[in-house]
């Protein structure tokens, strides 16, 4: 219960005024960003910045879609993996969602760039050399991107088993009732409604991938916080090199999730009969 | 001397245990013959409803035997998906697909595992929408309905496979009191044209009007059988007694 003491006539009300409700933090926003616009346009030292670290925006976003890509992927095994029938591929996905998840992000993404796939990699190029004379080349870039989709690939694959897990049983039995099997069941009852809980925190996991692109810089790959860093060092102007990151990180990602709540409102809008 | 003719559904020794602790049903031996109607009562807890989820096996009894239709249910070797499409199932929750409209909800089996085309499927389906009362409804979705017009729907979806026997579990009490009577109405007509039903309900109204026999179900046993009548006004046990004592005026 809120209740909000109209200050007009001394009655206590829950009707809320305009400027109560009306949001702010949006208006604060927007003028933050064009002030930052207005900044890397007339001031020379920002504008030099914004020219510096510019160019890491195609790896930044290059990575952010390739590792969600895999993650999906990886997810959609792991978290149907989970509700297996078959005990052993129920344990193994487990064991990969759970060592992933319980392990912070910054020392896996040193443990998966720097050990597990070059090593993956050499054992399956020693193989691939002796049998076609020929070897996988990872490059340096796409060895950073598997890594954010092998950590991502846990975290989501956490969202397709919670979003299916959250289909009532009912729905399975009256599927399973009339004589659809397993998979029919899942594919036409479950699966449709299961993606309605899947979609919005994919979504969301789309921006937090995006933003740990960052986490890359680590490793040396050029995108936007490595050039900022490299910027910053070089010139010492570090207000000006983290500012123009942080601008361009913001302005990517508020419009992805404008973009997103478009979106959900229009999946809940075209189908208003269901619950 | 002649081969008895075999029940359309036949429940020998049937027990089930959760956890290896909690005796749902024990040793529950029960005949039902085509075309006769079954009702199941008895205190909520008793088991009845794990009773009737043990004839389609949704729930795997721990020991016993389920024959529906000549087919051992049981059996590792039986194909239970034929022999659940011969029986139909309307749920107290209804559990219709919210993510269908009336009439998507009604073909979705009848093409998947019938394997009939759209405008048969179509057809059927506005057929038993015609049947339970609503076909004006086949394009709203689940939502946008009653509890009792959603119960018709899932009647009518179940109704659609064209099955041989239908089971209702406690299908009027998640409803709104106003709406019981015209899903009572639709399993009403149902018994009269011979359709093979076993119906675990609260509603004595029923039990006395459409039922062949009625069983009492207690601590997973079967108690009583006999003819509604019999058992309401003259019970034989004394738990029979007691249940109707608490819920008859």
């Amino acid at each position: 219960m809120s209740e909000f003491r109209s200050s007009r006539d001394g009655r206590i009300t829950d009707e809320r005024p305009w400027w109560d409700t009306f949001p702010w933090w949006s208006v604060i926003i927007v003028v933050v960003l064009v002030w930052m616009g207005c900044q890397i346009i007339v001031n020379d030292d920002y504008g030099l910045a914004w020219e510096r670290i510019i160019p890491g925006l195609g790896l930044t976003l290059r990575s952010t879609i390739y590792a969600f890509g895999i993650a999906l992927g990886i997810a959609l095994i792991a978290g149907t993996g989970q509700m297996s029938r078959n005990v052993v591929i129920r344990n193994l996905a487990r064991t990969y969602v759970e060592f992933v998840r319980g392990i912070p992000m910054l020392p896996l993404i040193f443990t998966v760039a720097l050990i597990l796939v070059p090593e993956f990699t050499d054992l399956l190029n020693t193989r691939l050399d002796a049998w076609f004379g020929w070897e996988f080349k990872l490059s340096f870039e796409m060895r950073a991107t598997v890594t954010l989709a092998v950590i991502y690939g846990a975290y989501m694959a956490e969202i397709f088993r919670g979003g299916i897990q959250s289909i009532p049983p009912g729905q399975t039995e009256a599927g399973r009732s009339l004589g659809l099997n397993r998979r029919q069941t899942m594919r036409s009852v479950v699966l449709p409604q299961a993606m309605r809980a899947i979609i919005p925190p994919m979504g969301n996991d789309f921006i937090a991938i995006l933003k740990d692109t960052s986490l890359l810089s680590v490793l040396g790959a050029l995108e936007i916080t490595q050039r900022a860093r490299q910027f910053s060092a070089s010139t010492f102007k570090f207000r000006e090199g983290y500012f123009v990151s942080a601008f361009i990180y913001l302005v990517l990602t508020l419009s992805l999730s404008v973009l997103l709540g478009v979106l959900e409102r229009r999946m809940t809008r075209d189908r208003k009969g269901e619950r | 001397m002649t081969a008895p003719s075999m029940p359309m559904i036949s429940l020998q020794g049937v027990s089930k245990t959760f956890n290896r602790t909690i005796h749902a049903v024990r040793d529950v031996d029960l005949d039902v013959e085509e075309g006769e109607v079954v009702v199941i009562v008895g205190p909520s807890g008793s088991g009845k409803s794990t009773v009737l989820r043990c004839i389609n096996l949704l729930e795997i009894p721990t020991t016993g035997v389920v024959i529906v239709d000549g087919s051992n249910l049981t059996d590792v070797a039986t194909d239970l998906d034929h022999v659940r499409a011969e029986v139909g199932m309307v749920f107290q929750q209804f559990n219709l697909f919210p993510h269908l409209t009336v009439l998507e909800n009604i073909t979705l089996a009848q093409r998947k595992v019938r394997g009939r085309s759209k405008s048969e499927a179509n057809e059927m389906g506005m057929r038993q929408l015609t049947r339970v009362g609503i076909p004006e409804k086949a394009d709203a979705f689940p939502r946008q309905l009653s509890g009792g017009q959603q119960q018709r729907v899932a009647i009518a979806r179940a109704l659609a496979m064209e099955p041989r026997v239908m089971l209702f579990d406690e299908p009027t009490s998640a409803l709104d009191p106003e709406m019981v009577k015209e899903v009572l109405d639709v399993m009403l007509e149902l018994a009269g044209e011979g359709m093979t039903m076993v119906v675990v309900t609260h509603e004595m109204g029923f039990a006395k009007a459409a039922a062949d026999r009625l069983v009492f179900i207690d601590e997973g046993e079967i108690v009583e059988v006999g003819a509604p009548e019999e058992v309401f006004s003259n019970p034989s046990h004394d738990r029979t007694r007691a249940f109707f004592d608490k819920i008859l005026y």
